[in-house]
């Protein structure tokens, strides 16, 4: 019977549900003085990791994250039947080189900052659809190799917005088998790509909130499930003002009762840290992820998770050529 | 889409748009002003110290101001190169930004990111990728009132 697993429009729903059976989170020195330093797995002393520029340390911490992942489960790179992995670089360079130095099969996806949910989506299908017995899905960002692809050069002087975000330096993997102990993944939305006009490139969370929002909605509905099904619901990296915006989305879409509801963007930095609205990039959520929120799934103080990590899928030749801004948004629902 | 339809998610944009102008929190003007005021004040009074100094010395006004363009220059690339600039210009904004430092910044910056990718392709090709447009049009409209001048003088 085709599409059986096709629940609603656009949700999917796990028969046999994936296990994160082991995770780790790489991160780099802000993101280890925030309100969670103590809970990744290790916190970079520097910004280049011992390579000589930006993207080589992003490789790096994507690659040694993936290996961190699977050592802490006691298992070898070649465990891994296949890598599923992402980053904002062009061309996802990060995750390609990553890829090579592996030498595991690999599938390279983009959704910018979503990409974690997308590979933990994509893997959960792949694991349920009885193609693969264990994978890993990983993703990374670097503050300034975005910066400079996004930005501009990094020691220049420019004066950053109260809406500006800042990119994470971190890197998350979790490790997905078809059996195993941990959270399970039960089900996940693949969110539709919502542009609602938005064009300000220092403003990331007001071109991302209408996806999250979508894809929320999507998923309860699709599941007719409350939000109050879920312990916490947690968007990927709106920060302070995509979050707020979202907030109001929420009201307007009538989701009762209010979610427990917060935002991996607004959890990394501390507001003392300078990163004005707060956190984005492929890492932000992964790391938030892989670390603090999962180890609470571990030990039992969140049981039902819904993570809906959002993606501005901003280019700047686009930008250039006078486009406004798309968002995504893919959730995974994680429970115990 | 239909015209009913894309009137509609016009309509929604405007919303849309409308809910995020409440929501987002405007810059501090005043405070963004005051800082740019300050060090762009503080900037170019320096330099004018320096100016000053040079002509009680016996320096024509001309070879005054060319030395102190050189010196401003060369401060703005060394405090761009130990990482400060940067950091001022998060707080000074424009003040930091219009002065002829502002643009050895812009430059020195380009440099030293795109080093990484060679002396050609990276530092010959791009250093200009933010100082670029300035020189561009700057070219383009000496020409214009050289030519402006040239008519008007014959």
């Amino acid at each position: 019977m085709p599409g059986f697993k096709k629940k609603g429009s656009q949700t999917v729903v796990f028969e046999k549900a994936p296990v994160i059976t082991s995770w780790a989170s790489i991160v780099g020195p802000k993101e280890g003085e925030g309100p969670w330093g103590q809970e990744f797995d290790s916190v970079l002393g520097d910004y280049m990791f011992g390579e000589d520029s930006w993207e080589k340390a992003e490789k790096k911490m994507l690659r040694e994250a993936v290996k961190l992942s699977l050592d802490k489960r006691n298992l070898q790179v070649d465990d891994a039947e296949i890598i599923l992995a992402g980053d904002l670089l062009n061309q996802t360079v990060s995750s390609n080189y990553a890829a090579r130095e592996l030498a595991r099969p690999f599938l390279g996806l983009y959704g910018a900052c979503s990409t974690m949910a997308e590979a933990l989506l994509v893997g959960s299908m792949l694991i349920d659809g009885n193609f693969f017995s264990r994978l890993v899905s990983a993703t990374c960002s670097h503050h300034y190799a975005a910066s400079r692809q996004y930005r501009f050069p990094t020691e220049q002087g420019t004066q950053p917005t109260p809406s500006t975000q800042w990119t994470a330096t971190a890197a998350g993997a979790v490790v997905l088998e078809w059996a195993g102990v941990g959270p399970r993944i039960t089900a996940g939305t693949i969110g539709k790509v919502i542009d609602m006009g938005q064009s300000d490139a220092a403003d990331m969370g007001s071109a991302m909130a209408p996806a999250a929002a979508d894809t929320l909605k999507t998923h309860l509905n699709d599941l007719e499930r409350l939000p109050d099904y879920y312990d916490l619901i947690v968007t990927g990296d709106l920060a302070r003002v995509g979050m707020a915006i979202a907030e109001q989305l929420f009201i307007r879409d009538g989701l009762l009762p209010k979610p427990n509801y917060s935002d991996c963007g607004v959890l990394l930095y501390d507001e003392k840290q300078d990163v004005d609205a707060g956190g984005c990039g492929c890492g932000c959520s992964a790391a938030m992820l892989c670390g603090p929120l999962l180890k609470k799934m571990q030990k039992g103080e969140i049981n039902k998770m819904l993570l809906v990590a959002t993606g501005a899928l901003m280019s700047p030749t686009m930008a250039f050529q006078g486009e406004s801004i798309p968002g995504i948004a893919h959730a995974i629902a994680i429970e115990n | 889409m239909n015209v009913d339809a894309k009137q509609m998610k016009k309509i929604e944009m405007q919303e849309y748009q409308n809910l995020v102008d409440q929501i987002k929190p405007k810059p501090d003007i005043l405070k963004n002003s005051i800082w740019a005021f300050m060090v762009g004040g503080l900037i170019c009074g320096f330099a004018q110290v320096l100016v000053n100094y040079l002509l009680s010395l016996g320096m024509s006004r001309i070879d005054a101001s060319s030395a102190v363009s050189c010196i401003m220059i060369f401060l703005a690339a060394f405090f761009t190169g130990i990482g400060v600039y940067d950091e001022l210009g998060k707080r000074a904004g424009a003040g930091s930004i219009v002065p002829i430092t502002g643009f050895a910044n812009a430059i020195v910056a380009s440099a030293m990111e795109y080093k990484r990718e060679g002396y050609i392709f990276g530092v010959g090709a791009r250093i200009f990728s933010v100082a670029g447009p300035t020189l561009v049009f700057g070219f383009a409209v000496a020409v214009v009132v050289g030519l402006i001048k040239v008519f008007l003088s014959s």
